[in-house]
């Protein structure tokens, strides 16, 4: 699905990725880990193609498409989703006006038809009733207000009603309590965890892939991957830290 | 429900999108009359008999153009405004007809086209006929100088209800004309009204009795369409005690290299618990990417507040003109009256506005609310200009003002100049102002969900104006939604 060969990316011409290479197929869930300033952000940044963030070598493939050869909204559209490590305030516009049209837009691109009011809101009762998140949020302008918690359930929201082919999730479990982090975990499987979907998953902690169980782990370290392995390579990491694992 | 609502809204917007620029930058072939070129008594004239005024009217006209010709200019506003040449226009162009009042049958079908085309619904049978629940509107449509028809007349006379073109209404109701013109916006009070009141050619008249509550909305409809012509309307409104009318008005030209001119005079007036809502989407052509063309809009908008707990509420969207000098104001004389002004302008390429509102704070309670929102982008100057004055015997009077700027691009500019002059110590006046930047974070995020730059920012900015656009009466709320797009189109990235 996706294929990440010798990427270099420069941030106001500061070389933050230095060869990182990465396959990711459908059915698998990824997670990179690694220290503060290894590159993660910078990664989903780069691959959802925020400005700002330059290209300097490599390539990326993302289902047979050159993905730096597509705009940010056709990303979008193409089925990548990125979940924002501090979702935007969008004061004004409701949660639901946002969505509808990013819905529409991302299925006009594909030349189908726009849903009808009834049956986008018929989608977004079934999407919020997996984040267990009340109709009455999603009235509300995008993320005005919200606490983090709610922030990052409306995150998920939002990838279950776009549904996308491949979530890359940027430290979704930052400022969850116990109970976010679970329903969060179940909506991230029961949206993603699917035969013609991937996931990357960039986290600091265990405690997200006790629920979104990963098939790859691999260490972020200097801008490139340093080493990688099953689950059992994010419990060595919380055992020993970043410095005994990438060592 | 409100999300049917934004649904709504929505589908305009993704209509509007696909519109690249000024859309009603065309011109019909209607074959015209011209006035003399040029402004001198004998154009006055020209305009006074060509409408078969009574000799009152004439004299007015002529003493407020003799007044006219002592005034300066205004140059106290942030507006560069290039010196206009009044004897190189002409004061009256009006389709080849004769003028008066015509049922719709009698209206030429190329104008009547020319609205079909503007998507003004003229045929009452189209209104009546359209989907269920749709309200019906009854419209004036002013042609350059001239209005061409007035619908659903019947009906609203049996709510006695006059609505009546301008020119109609003074030969029809002299006396209920005499008492109020000039009342509310007196004819030397500025360069541009005085001008308005010696050449004005058409505009509305409605008067609303006592008690009655106007059983539809209200329109009028401007459409320049004659080369090297100035449009000056007049409109005045009087609405009797306990009385309340909605009232809409568009407006629209050709895309033209020259400026022309439109100095309007609007006139409001409100007895005891009447009530008038008065809603603008304002949509002259602009002028083009390099600032060539467009309409300058000079217009003296003000409400009088006369009765005790009579309301004035002006809602304003202004995208259009290449330079816009207008300031609807209230004069709150009444006890425990209120007056509200919300606004949303938009500027793009270099286009400069100058608007704001005055409260005049003369009642005893009397209250006001400003919701200001301008949009600068490209090359534009926005400034909101406004004044609350609180008079020495109005006690208890209550202001609340709020300005938001949100800049677009890095070669704009926002301004905001508030003037609050407080004569009694019991007043409560509060003002609050912002100044934004729409976020890089913004448009990312937007973007990183499937929307283009462009909805991106139709996106953000429609919210950033929400406050003032759910003011506005449910259709014309859907056109100004995808006038914001339009107007900014191009402007970022």
């Amino acid at each position: 699905m996706l294929q990440i060969t010798n990427l270099h990316a420069s941030v106001a011409d500061k070389p933050i990725l230095k060869g990182l290479n990465l396959t990711i197929n459908a059915g698998e869930v990824h997670a990179i880990m690694g220290p503060n300033g290894a590159g993660k952000s910078t990664t989903g940044y780069v691959l959802g193609g925020r400005p700002g963030y330059e290209v300097t070598e490599g390539s990326a493939t993302f289902n047979g498409q050159d993905l730096f050869a597509l705009d940010p909204h056709e990303r979008a559209a193409s089925g990548l989703f990125l979940g924002f490590q501090y979702p935007v305030e969008i004061p004004g516009v409701s949660n639901l006006q946002f969505l509808r049209e990013a819905l529409n837009s991302q299925r006009k691109f594909h030349d189908l038809p726009p849903l009808s009011g009834g049956e986008f809101l018929k989608l977004a009762k079934e999407k919020a009733g997996l984040l267990k998140m009340d109709m009455d949020m999603l009235k509300r302008p995008v993320n005005v207000g919200f606490s983090g918690g709610e922030k990052k359930r409306a995150e998920m929201v939002q990838m279950g009603i776009l549904d996308p082919k491949l979530a890359i999730l940027d430290e979704t479990d930052s400022g969850l309590d116990i109970d976010a982090l679970r329903i969060c975990g179940e909506g991230i499987n029961a949206i993603m965890r699917k035969p013609d979907k991937a996931v990357l998953l960039i986290t600091h902690y265990q405690r997200l892939l006790d629920y979104v169980k990963p098939d790859f782990v691999h260490v972020l370290a200097g801008g490139r991957i340093v080493k990688s392995g099953g689950p059992e390579l994010a419990l060595a990491l919380e055992e020993g830290g970043y410095e005994g694992v990438a060592a | 429900m409100s999300e049917d609502i934004e649904i709504k809204d929505q589908a305009a917007r993704e209509a509007a999108a696909k519109v690249a620029e000024y859309e009603h930058g065309w011109v019909a072939d209607i074959e015209q009359e011209y006035g003399p070129k040029g402004l001198s008594e004998d154009t006055v004239r020209y305009i006074s008999a060509k409408k078969d005024e009574p000799e009152w009217m004439l004299e007015w006209r002529l003493k407020a153009y003799r007044h006219w010709l002592t005034m300066p200019m205004p140059d106290w506003a942030k507006l560069n405004i290039p010196p206009i040449d009044y004897q190189n226009a002409y004061y009256w162009a009006a389709p080849k007809k004769k003028d008066g009042p015509k049922s719709l049958d009698e209206v030429d079908p190329e104008i009547l086209r020319v609205y079909e085309k503007l998507g003004i619904p003229l045929a009452e049978q189209e209104v009546l006929a359209g989907v269920e629940g749709a309200r019906k509107i009854a419209v004036d449509a002013v042609f350059d100088s001239v209005s061409v028809a007035t619908t659903f007349r019947k009906e609203l006379e049996a709510a006695g209800v006059i609505f009546r073109s301008i020119s109609e209404a003074i030969r029809e109701y002299p006396e209920l004309v005499k008492k109020w013109l000039g009342r509310v916006v007196p004819m030397a009070d500025n360069y541009f009204a005085a001008l308005n009141c010696a050449v004005f050619s058409d505009g509305t008249f409605v008067y609303v009795p006592e008690g009655v509550r106007c059983p539809m909305e209200l329109s009028t409809y401007f459409r320049i369409n004659a080369e090297n012509t100035g449009q000056f309307e007049r409109t005045l409104i009087v609405a009797d005690k306990g009385a309340y009318v909605s009232y809409l008005e568009g407006c629209t030209a050709p895309q033209r290299d020259e400026n022309q001119l439109h100095a309007a005079v609007v006139e409001l007036v409100a007895l005891d618990d009447a009530e008038i809502k008065y809603s603008t989407v304002q949509n002259w052509y602009p002028g083009d990417a390099q600032g060539k063309g467009g309409i300058y809009n000079f217009v003296t908008k003000r409400a009088l507040c006369q009765g005790k707990r009579s309301k004035v509420s002006w809602t304003q969207v202004e995208t259009g003109s290449a330079i816009t000098w207008k300031y609807p104001s209230c004069v709150l004389n009444g006890e425990d009256s209120v007056g509200e002004f919300y606004s949303v302008a938009v500027t793009n390429n270099y286009q400069q506005a100058d608007t704001g509102t005055k409260m005049i704070h003369n009642g005893k309670g009397s209250r006001s609310t400003i919701v200001s929102k301008g949009i600068s982008a490209g090359h534009s100057q926005n400034t909101y200009r406004g004044l609350v004055r609180v008079g020495a015997n109005a006690e208890g009077v209550r202001n609340f003002t709020q300005c938001d700027s949100l800049l677009l691009g890095k070669t704009c500019g926002a301004h905001t100049v508030p003037y609050i002059e407080v004569r009694n110590p019991t007043a409560t006046i509060e003002h609050e102002a912002t100044t934004s930047k729409i976020s890089d974070d913004q448009l990312f995020y937007a973007m990183q969900r499937g929307l283009d730059t462009e909805s991106a920012v139709a996106l953000i900015v429609n919210g950033f104006a929400k406050e003032v656009l759910q003011q506005l009466p449910m259709e014309f709320a859907v056109e100004a939604q995808k006038l914001l797009g339009i107007s900014l189109e191009g402007s970022v990235g």
